[in-house]
């Protein structure tokens, strides 16, 4: 066989391995990410055409104060989410690396199990803990404001006890990734440690906290994107109210295309969603690896 | 006993009361399944004292969920497969083969990664609208079978796989194809029942597009199916626990089962070896 035949053959094997992939990622993620940038300079309706528009849906936007409202939700949906979650994950790892054995699986086992679960499974697990009348927590809650609270209907308490549900339900997944950063940290770094007579307050500082901050970032970062991303929880939860008090970006969009029936305006919220995710991260990740220089 | 086994057993006890605490809501939502309505709304025990079926048997009787349960299989299922087939395929040229766009296609695999998929489900829903496919199983599959993770992951563990072995395969006569199905898969089953998981469990727990793309009651998935009958109990706090219950039980049984499995399938999406 000459080397161009087969090279001709390499090339036809090449095009029959990649198309079944690559038509099914044109159809349904290049072309609609066109059709979204494309429909958010129309007028266009959820169905049906529409007329360009220009920028006329973006200055809309920026002169929508829901809008406003909504990103300043997701801003402090993350500020409630992303750092606790990462320090409540770093302890329970640390404290689970410290078990053997059988303890250690099923501990572990069970702060993993509610990452597995369907969203809508915890937030009617979660309804019914707080639920007014009758929800278990309500005690705690009373003991504390002295009244009980109907905390998905009360906007001060509204977010907090979303993070609170989506904390509990997604921080098994981070807990997994420190586990891993931890068990890759070599031993004999805090044997030696030990030998020069630190502290375990030293140990954490000088070898596992530098040593982990890779993985710390990573989820710093994917916990960033994630919770930007929140709407299941919202929506079933206390679907964005009370007053707009946990109403969110993707919350907005929802209601604009589905309910309100404006396709090009839900598609301009949608990219500067995009937008905003895009920018965050790469702040972050710049931040992270200034972080990262410095120790 | 020393003082630091004492130590040690004391940090373990209070470690797994922090782990008792933390499952708590599950525990609780069992507790509630178990017993009669009136029974839940009268005195807080927190133990399971009653063995009350009656919540399990009025949800599994009157609410579409054995057809709920049908949807959210078989559409996890295609995914599931379609997407490892495909992912696959498409990393074993990138990884083993060289031709042109090749590089152009990994840059573009990668960089759809900063793409937050809800910000598309306009548009695609749009596109399904336009194919007919609201309502249907492809409108419920189609958007989710954009995983680029499953082709990165798959690169990186065929890269690995010395040259050499491929020379045997390719002298007895063997063409490509034949090299990803007999030596590349087969090398790689470990990952492959990883991905499956990872990929499964998130096709079972999507809301987000299911809900979007489906209307008809009898065409939901478990997730999207379950919060409709939430709004029809009302304040039947029994049935509601059994019916969550219900829809958590396949993937609580199939974490419990493939556990080793499901924890590194969480660690290699991320890009972290275990």
């Amino acid at each position: 066989m000459s080397i161009a035949t087969r090279r001709r053959r390499e090339v036809r094997d090449a095009i029959l391995l990649v198309a079944p992939f690559l038509i099914i990622f044109g159809v349904f993620f290049l072309y609609p990410t066109y059709k979204v940038i494309a429909l958010s300079f129309t007028d266009a309706p959820l169905i049906g055409e529409g007329n360009w528009i220009g920028l006329d849906n973006y200055i809309k936007l920026f002169n929508d104060r829901l809008f406003y409202t909504s990103v300043w939700n997701n801003f402090y949906f993350v500020l409630l989410t992303v750092i606790p979650t990462t320090i409540i994950a770093l302890l329970i790892a640390l404290a689970v690396g410290k078990l053997k054995g059988r303890v250690q699986a099923l501990v572990l086992t069970l702060f993993f199990l509610p990452y597995v679960l369907p969203v809508s499974v915890v937030t009617m697990i979660w309804a019914w803990m707080l639920d007014f009348q009758f929800g278990i927590l309500q005690p705690l809650i009373e003991a504390v404001t002295g009244k009980p609270v109907p905390v998905f209907k009360n906007p001060h308490w509204v977010m907090p006890m979303i993070a609170v549900v989506t904390v509990w339900w997604t921080n098994g997944f981070n807990v997994l990734l420190f586990i891993a950063g931890l068990r890759n940290i070599p031993d004999d770094l805090y044997e030696a440690a030990a030998l020069d007579g630190a502290t375990a307050w030293q140990r954490f500082w000088r070898v596992t906290w530098p040593l982990l901050w890779p993985i710390t970032a990573l989820v710093l970062t994917l916990q960033l994107i994630l919770q930007l991303k929140l709407f299941d929880q919202v929506y079933l939860l206390s679907n964005g109210g009370p007053f707009n008090s946990s109403y969110v970006v993707l919350m907005q969009m929802y209601r604009e295309a589905f309910q309100l029936n404006n396709g090009g305006y839900a598609s301009a919220i949608a990219m500067v969603l995009f937008g905003i995710i895009v920018i965050v991260s790469v702040l972050q990740f710049q931040l992270l690896r200034i972080g990262g220089r410095r120790r | 006993m020393t003082a630091k086994q004492g130590r040690n057993i004391t940090f373990a006890a209070l470690v797994l009361i922090a782990a008792a605490i933390w499952i708590f809501p599950l525990y609780w939502a069992l507790t509630t399944s178990l017993r009669s309505e009136s029974r839940i709304v009268s005195d807080a025990g927190v133990w399971i004292d009653e063995l009350n079926f009656s919540a399990y048997i009025e949800v599994l009787s009157t609410s579409k969920l054995p057809m709920w349960y049908l949807n959210s299989v078989g559409t996890s299922v295609i995914i599931t497969v379609i997407v490892l087939l495909t992912g696959m395929m498409c990393a074993y040229a990138l990884s083993q083969l060289r031709f042109p766009g090749r590089k152009l296609l990994y840059l573009v695999v990668v960089a759809s990664f900063m793409v937050p998929v809800p910000a598309l489900y306009v548009a695609q829903f749009v596109l399904m609208s336009d194919l007919g496919l609201v309502n249907s199983w492809w409108g419920i599959i189609l958007p989710q079978l954009i995983v680029p993770v499953v082709v990165i992951v798959y690169k990186q563990f065929f890269d690995a796989i010395p040259k050499e072995m491929r020379e045997a395969v390719l002298l007895d006569g063997g063409g490509e194809f034949a090299l990803l199905f007999k030596l590349y898969l087969p090398l790689n089953w470990g990952i492959t029942a990883a991905l499956a998981i990872i990929t499964f469990i998130s096709a079972w727990n999507n809301f987000f597009w299911p809900f979007l793309v489906v209307t008809s009651e009898s065409m939901m998935t478990i997730p999207v199916g379950i919060t409709q009958v939430n709004d029809s109990f009302g304040v039947f706090y029994a049935r509601m626990m059994a019916l969550a219950l219900l829809a958590a039980a396949p993937v609580i049984i199939g974490y419990l089962i493939f556990q080793k499995r499901v924890t590194e399938a969480v660690m290699i999406s991320a890009g972290v070896k275990g």
